[in-house]
């Protein structure tokens, strides 16, 4: 079977929640029955593991699996909480060069006979970290904060991704505090979807359970908090479905329309 | 009237400086390219009309629109002498 999507989570910047997204929406997708690959492609600086609490379970790696040090299946550690979700960890003590994007292209192809969805964790950064990440990705997810720095890095990574050949790229907010647009001090998901100009596939408010969760290595995706919902949103936006943006999502209230009327004048 | 009513919001700056920054960032030209891509034009319309040169300005600028929303779109101004060069 090869109707699996290969999916890069890039950013550009460093610190917008690339990590935090791919667990949550990996374990979003293992949720809805599929079977999931996640993939630590930041050599050097992992991180995924810790963020899904697998760290402790790492034997082999992707770097180990390039070397031929291992088999690919001996690198892949069972979520055993998530049925169908799998994590082929990074290696902690090298560096990016460790691998190349034909490598990375040669895995991939391998795992594509058994997952449904392959999604990788790029690392920060426009370098060979970030070569390697898309080279065998098909569709791409941009994670941006409504952030100056991180839209503008955002901006670059989505240039860089058409330069690349990608059609599918699709846009996920993070940390979008809805009291700050409501005072005019946070740029809104319209006004990033304006600048940015590609589909937008979700917005995660900021929500301290992210953090909890972090702690606590466990992904929130689905769990009754607001990150959590809309995580569970994304999820079902990727595998396809028709899933309206929640009102808190759009993030224009009534009295930032209102004013906005008096703006105009 | 809009000073009068509105102060700027910290979101309309970000966006504003956004906008701007993304524009030089997207075209990536630097001046020196600029100046040969002008010699450049010059030198292709020369072959057909008398033009004056010295005083010929591009630039570029946001305003056409391509698959992503606003494109750089290359502008030329180009003083012409003579349209019908012997």
């Amino acid at each position: 079977m090869s109707n699996s999507e290969v999916i890069v989570v890039t950013s550009g910047k460093g610190g917008v929640g690339k990590t935090t997204t791919t667990a949550n929406v990996g374990c979003g997708l293992a949720k809805q029955g599929k079977k999931v690959c996640l993939i630590d492609t930041d050599i050097g600086l992992r991180n995924l593991d810790v963020v899904m609490g697998l760290e402790n379970r790492i034997v082999y790696n992707l770097v180990d699996v390039v070397e031929g040090n291992c088999r690919v299946k001996q690198a892949l550690i069972r979520d055993k909480r998530n049925p169908g979700l799998y994590l082929m960890p990074s290696a902690q003590t090298r560096d990016k060069s460790a691998v190349s994007p034909g490598q990375m292209i040669k895995v991939i192809e391998h795992l594509k006979e058994q997952f449904d969805y392959i999604l990788l964790d790029c690392p920060a950064g426009i370098e060979q970290g970030f070569q390697n990440a898309i080279a065998g990705a098909d569709r791409a997810l941009v994670v941006t904060t409504p952030e100056v720095s991180a839209i503008r890095d955002a901006d670059r990574i989505i240039g860089l991704l058409e330069a690349n050949g990608f059609k599918r790229m699709d846009l996920l907010i993070n940390r979008l505090r809805m009291d700050m647009v409501r005072r005019g001090d946070m740029m809104s998901a319209n006004d990033v979807v304006d600048i940015l100009a590609i589909p937008l596939i979700g917005i995660v408010p900021d929500d301290e359970n992210v953090v909890i969760a972090t702690n606590q290595g466990e992904p929130l995706v689905g769990s009754e908090s607001p990150a959590g919902r809309a995580y569970a949103n994304v999820v079902k936006r990727i595998m396809g479905q028709e899933q309206p943006f929640l009102n808190l999502e759009r993030g224009i209230s009534f009295w930032t329309r209102v004013s906005g009327i008096f703006h105009k004048a | 009237m809009k000073r009068f009513f509105h102060r700027k919001t910290s979101r309309e700056v970000a966006k504003d400086r956004l906008k701007i920054l993304l524009i030089s960032d997207r075209v990536n030209c630097s001046p020196e390219m600029m100046e040969l891509i002008k010699m450049d034009i010059a030198k292709v319309i020369s072959k057909y009309m008398k033009i004056d040169a010295a005083n010929m300005e591009i630039l570029i600028n946001a305003k056409g629109k391509g698959a992503r929303g606003r494109t750089p779109t290359l502008y030329a101004n180009i003083p012409i002498l003579d349209l019908h060069k012997q």
